[in-house]
């Protein structure tokens, strides 16, 4: 927010569309798998060819179902299919099959962490099924829009929230959040590039300390964590500025427009569709027994709240540090696997993953998993250096070359010579040698300048190419300065 | 006796005594259709080539044995129907260049029963209509009288069978488009269960009542027919798994101790007094045959009209909107964008009647309209259902008349949409309860055949045709042909 906003608060309240990872769509059989050639994935259904009917996914119901225990709301055992009516030329059928009245999920909750290490609740209105759209193209087609339809009938789950969040950072929080969770319960993919996790806000302000809701604009086309607190930042300011100059805002529809960080408007609220949603008469209600829903509480994992707890109770780590292992499932499987292959040391294995491993990955923009320093050879990495093989610093040379070279730790240290000194005769020469060669600074020590001792250890260790177990030259080089 | 005068179960023990063959048969109807069909407009198109091909393959079958009772039997299909390979055009200029890539259901069941596909049939415009007045293609004629329609939507097949091109054709009934003109026409007319057969592959008008079924020149057909193509599809969501029960053989049971209950509501002042004579004389033969007649009211069945009519527009304002230029079907010329593209398209593909559901339809949708009328009307047919399901209590089956009146004249009622609304008065009940029904010929007036309804509760299909049959057995008006058609 600019300077000058200060007696503003925003409110906002995030409508999240994830792409259910099923095989197959929503209501036919065709596969869902992105970047297929134009309408290769598309059949008769997906078409909406006249006399095609739907047949819903179970399985579509199942991932649904899932997130709703995860985030602690009531799943309905009967929700029921409506028609969203519209024209548009991605839309088949003349109207999008989602759910209106009854959704499948209704009320629940996430809790995120603010910057100040307090945990806020977000409430979760709804999470409703629907199919979506297929994609209008226009490059490379002048004069003509192109129709993909490969993408019709990927069954959506539309997340929505309560307007409960107060600034744009929380926003991004809560949806990391949800962006965390579906991946955590493998029904989305997560990827916002493809398309597969998408975010519309809605936005409004109010003077701080007012209770009433202002008018809110409807932001879409937020497609990534970056956009989106920007966008939300941008409308907001834009707001405050019209009402801060006597103006008053519109219940619209814009659209974000990242290249030139700015929103504009799509359509009016009077310029809206009326939907004229009713029940689908081609669906029968879906209807959920316990023992489905049994089911699928015993499919989910350790949720990442749960895991960062257990981390922080069991493992002795940070809540900082669990919560950073805990964003990703891959990434706290991964720790996991090395505090595990190693018999302990939770927090050395802590460091190097969200240190070096992390730093690497992120560098070469590579998956957890991706590279070449895998579990085994981390692990290996940080026996050598608890052993006192390797000192720490050395540790970060060794998994330099792993990480390059694609070698495990043992052979780097062999090949580079990299092992440390623990021969108490060798490190002893060097000091000898480092002694004799300077004499001055000797006398000055032994006068009384302590700080030179740090200049002998740099000297030996020089003298040891670095090699030296660090403990033992320290203990050798007092007794002998002395 | 001319082949074309025959039922299915008559042609069908004659193919299996090898006493005609299926191509003769076939040949038969073609030169049936070649020569009568042009005044009555009742094929849209013929598929005389591949029908000799399947005629073919028929013959081979029933000559290794194995074939079954359809084996060989030429029927038509409306063309609401979607046929592989064959134009299905709805009956709309919209549809007047769609070839169907697949076959409903209802195609490819009859197919694998080894029946003949002849063609396919006018009806009025996406099955909305009563007189078969609202197709593209002209109005059909009525074989008893060829200035007067022959009822709709199902007007093409009514015709057909009634002048005895074809042993019998499939229809669609969503609010008595099959009983209707079957009535008109001196056809027997079976509306099944909803959900008893499946919709995939019929074009939708109002999905909530769609339902296919059949008409034919005797019960024993129908139940021959239904056996094969009802029954639970995997790709009609709304189907029902439960078994098809051996209709044929359910036929013959005595109707001592029926229960028959006489729908007060249908007897009142709209009913035409001759028709309503017919349909008491029917009455009187199954009583006659042991049943026991009852009368029951449904107090809220006179409500129908109105809610059928917020209903089905609805639906149907939803189920054409796919219709809209841009995969299928018709496209006007030169779009100058998006928007000229959905208007010209849809302003030129649809007909008047069907631009006057979707837009009634869209009004009872629309926010602030919802609740009044879909709403409210969804309430209704909630409180008609529990009529029937109370009145089933007490009878086996109800019955009453299909139509008000015989058929009148072609141009009589086009200009009057209410008049021509409330002729399905009698009908549309069992659609918004879901119940099957059955129209069989009962009389008579003035030389135009009028039409005997029998409703029964949900999948109670066996009955009714058992009543029908048992009625046709005492009676002939089923055998009566038009003149001219004999």
């Amino acid at each position: 927010m600019k300077e000058g906003h200060k007696d503003w608060e925003l409110v906002i309240g995030l409508e999240i569309h994830a792409q259910l990872a099923t095989r197959s769509k929503i209501f036919s059989g065709s596969p869902t798998a992105f970047g297929a050639a134009p309408n290769t994935q598309a059949n008769l259904v997906d078409l909406g060819y006249p006399g095609v009917l739907p047949v819903f996914n179970r399985e579509a119901a199942h991932m649904a179902v899932k997130f709703g225990l995860a985030v602690g709301a009531q799943v309905g055992r009967r929700s029921i299919f409506a028609r969203k009516n519209y024209f548009y030329p991605d839309l088949p059928k003349g109207y999008q099959i989602s759910q209106y009245e009854k959704p499948i999920v209704a009320q629940g909750a996430l809790d995120i962490e603010l910057e100040d290490g307090s945990r806020k609740r977000i409430r979760i209105t709804r999470a409703h099924l629907e199919e979506d759209a297929g994609k209008s193209l226009h490059e490379g087609l002048p004069g003509v829009s192109g129709i993909d339809l490969n993408r019709a009938g990927t069954p959506l789950l539309e997340i929505v929230s309560e307007p409960d969040m107060r600034s744009a950072k929380e926003a991004v929080a809560y949806l990391k959040k949800v962006h965390t969770l579906v991946r955590y319960l493998e029904i989305c993919d997560g990827n916002m590039q493809e398309g597969s996790f998408r975010c519309d806000a809605n936005v409004s302000v109010r003077k701080v300390g007012a209770e009433k809701f202002g008018t809110r604009a409807e932001l879409k086309n937020l497609n990534s964590f970056r956009f989106i607190e920007k966008a939300i930042n941008h409308e907001a300011a834009r707001q405050i500025d019209i009402l801060e100059s006597g103006g008053s805002i519109k219940q619209e529809t814009r659209l974000y427009d990242a290249d030139r960080n700015e929103t504009r408007s799509l359509r009016s609220k009077e310029e809206a569709n009326d939907y004229r949603y009713f029940p689908d008469p081609d669906l029968l209600p879906v209807v959920l027994d316990e023992a489905f829903i049994e089911t699928a509480r015993k499919s989910l994992p350790e949720l990442p709240d749960e895991k960062a707890a257990r981390f922080t109770r069991e493992h002795g780590l940070s809540e900082y540090d669990a919560a950073v292992l805990t964003a990703s499932r891959e990434l706290a499987a991964y720790y996991e696997a090395v505090v595990t292959a190693f018999g302990g040391e939770p927090k050395l294995a802590a460091n190097w993953v969200m240190g070096e491993l992390s730093g690497a990955l992120n560098r070469d923009g590579l998956e957890i998993g991706a590279g070449k320093v895998d579990v085994a050879r981390l692990t290996g990495l940080l026996r050598r250096i608890v052993d006192n093989t390797i000192s720490g610093k050395i540790a970060k040379e060794v998994f330099e070359a792993m990480w390059n070279e694609g070698k495990d730790a043992d052979t780097v240290i062999a090949e580079k010579g990299l092992k440390q000194i623990t021969d108490t005769g060798a490190i002893e020469k060097a000091i000898d040698e480092v002694m004799a060669a300077n004499p001055g600074q000797l006398a000055d020590y032994r006068s009384g300048k302590d700080k030179l001792f740090g200049f002998f250890v740099g000297q030996a260790m020089k003298a040891t190419q670095g090699k030296a177990n660090p403990a033992q030259l320290n203990a050798l080089l007092r007794k002998k300065l002395k | 006796m001319s082949l074309h005068t025959l039922t299915i179960a008559e042609l069908s023990r004659k193919l299996r005594a090898r006493e005609v063959s299926s191509v003769e048969l076939t040949r038969a109807c073609l030169k049936r259709i070649e020569e009568h069909n042009k005044p009555l407009n009742a094929f849209l198109t013929v598929t005389a080539e591949s029908a000799l091909a399947e005629a073919g393959s028929a013959d081979r079958q029933l000559a290794a044995g194995g074939a079954g009772p359809l084996t060989g039997i030429p029927i038509a299909h409306k063309d609401i129907f979607c046929t592989d390979g064959v134009r299905t055009s709805c009956g709309s200029r919209m549809l007047d260049n769609f070839v169907a890539p697949y076959d409903a259901t209802v195609v490819a069941r009859l197919k694998a029963a080894g029946t003949v596909m002849l063609g396919k049939l006018n009806m009025d415009e996406f099955a909305m209509g009563s007189s078969n007045e609202t197709s593209y293609y002209g109005p059909v004629a009525n074989p008893w009288d060829r200035s007067r329609v022959p009822g709709g939507s199902s007007g093409g097949s009514a015709a057909a069978v009634s002048a005895r091109l074809i042993p019998a054709a499939t229809g669609t009934d969503t609010g008595g488009s099959i009983r209707q003109p079957a009535a008109l026409t001196g056809l027997t007319g079976f509306k099944p269960t909803y959900g008893r057969v499946s919709r995939y592959g019929m074009i939708a008008f109002a999905s909530s009542l769609d339902q296919a079924g059949v008409l034919t020149r005797s019960v024993e057909d129908a139940a021959i027919l239904l056996e094969a193509f009802a029954g639970f599809d995997p790709a009609d969501s709304t189907s029902v798994n439960e078994p098809v029960p051996p209709y044929t053989t359910l036929l013959e049971q005595p109707l001592k101790g029926v229960k028959i209950g006489l729908l007060k509501e249908f007897f009142d002042k709209g009913l035409e007094e001759a028709t309503g004579s017919c349909v008491r004389a029917a009455l009187e033969v199954c009583r006659k045959l042991g049943a026991e007649l009852k009368e029951v009211s449904l107090p809220n069945l006179p409500l129908s009209v109105p809610t059928y009519y917020v209903v089905a527009p609805a639906e149907c304002s939803s189920n054409l909107s796919r219709f809209d230029g841009v995969r299928f079907g018709h496209r006007c010329q030169d779009p100058k964008d998006l928007m000229d593209l959905y208007k010209r398209s849809r302003g030129e593909g649809f007909g008047a009647e069907v631009k006057r559901r979707i837009m009634t339809g869209t009004y009872v949708l629309s926010a602030g309209y919802y609740d009044a009328y879909y709403l409210k009307a969804q309430k209704v047919r909630a409180l008609i259902n529990e009529d029937f399901r109370r009145a089933f209590r007490e009878v086996d089956v109800l019955m009453g008349p299909t139509a008000p009146t015989p058929a009148f004249a072609i141009g009589a009622k086009v200009d009057d949409p209410i008049t021509m609304y409330l002729n399905d008065i009698y009908t549309i009940g069992a659609n918004l309860a879901g119940l099957p029904a059955m129209s069989v010929p009962c009389g008579l007036v003035g030389g135009l055949p009028v039409g005997l309804q029998i409703i029964g509760p949900h999948f109670a299909e066996a009955k009714i045709l058992n009543v029908g049959h048992r009625y046709q057995r005492e009676t002939d008006w089923h055998r009566r042909i038009p003149r001219g058609y004999e």
